[in-house]
């Protein structure tokens, strides 16, 4: 019997295996959404955690358990951004201004960070995926579960919140 | 599909994606500090449903409220 088969059977030694070959890839998919490497290990057991209840519903015939994976870390890191506290999110790692930094562009710094993380979940999602980790459309949109449509609406939206916010404190065009 | 801005309408964005980029690094190369495996089986061992011991209480409560004044339970549906 094929892993993914003897996986959808509950085969504990074959989730492991699944487990051991797509871990670090899940990691650092979860990691570049939430930017937490602390977060992005439980939130690796969180997903295997997921696929393993969920793995009556996987079609070993169809065979793509990286896909699968990757949708299900994607909604698991879409609940954390969704419920993370921002407190949390507006950290002590908080990095220091770049020697040189004007008073203006450290202000604009640390009000672009707050807008960022100020953004709803869904659109954080895809604006992270799309403008800082350069992540195809079409991957994203595979993984979110969302047309590549939907994803540069997505985009578009959370780029425009972005610019208001900066507006609102007056930086718009130290931004530019 | 790519997700490049060569287009210049999106000269907005890519000054954007340029300070975004600068205040977040990309993390394409992050590495896990351990073995998740452990934490995995404590997670598969974890009982699936765990009722806290206070709704257990707070439904005793209710049952017991409801048995000395059944004139309650309309009252508790309609809130339902």
């Amino acid at each position: 019997m094929e892993l993914l088969e003897r996986f959808a059977a509950g085969d504990l030694e074959a989730f492991e295996a699944l487990f051991r070959q797509h871990e670090k890839e899940v990691y650092r998919w979860i990691v570049r959404i939430v930017r937490d490497t602390g977060a992005g290990e439980d939130l690796t057991v969180e997903t295997f955690w997921r696929t393993y209840r969920a793995r009556e519903r996987f079609d070993p015939a169809a065979g793509n358990f990286r896909a699968w994976a990757r949708r299900i870390a994607t909604n698991a890191a879409l609940d954390y951004l969704r419920h993370a506290r921002k407190e949390t999110e507006l950290s002590e790692d908080y990095p220091a201004a770049p020697k040189g930094d004007s008073a203006v562009r450290s202000e604009l710094r640390g009000h672009l960070r707050r807008a960022f993380l100020e953004l709803p979940a869904k659109y954080r999602l895809v604006a992270t995926l799309a403008l800082i980790e350069d992540e195809p459309y079409d991957q994203i949109a595979e993984a979110a579960g969302i047309s590549v449509a939907l994803v540069k609406v997505r985009v578009f939206r959370a780029v425009r919140m972005l610019r208001k916010k900066l507006s609102f404190f007056g930086l718009e065009a130290a931004a530019k | 599909m790519s997700n490049k801005w060569n287009d210049p309408q999106h000269d907005d964005e890519r000054e954007l994606r340029s300070l975004l980029k600068r205040e977040f690094p990309p993390l394409q190369n992050a590495q896990q500090q351990r073995d998740l495996w452990p934490q995995m089986l404590r997670r598969l061992d974890a009982q699936p449903l765990r009722v806290p011991w206070f709704d257990w209480l707070l439904a005793a409560a209710v049952a017991v409220a409801l048995f000395f004044f059944p004139n309650a339970i309309p009252a508790l549906l309609y809130q339902l």
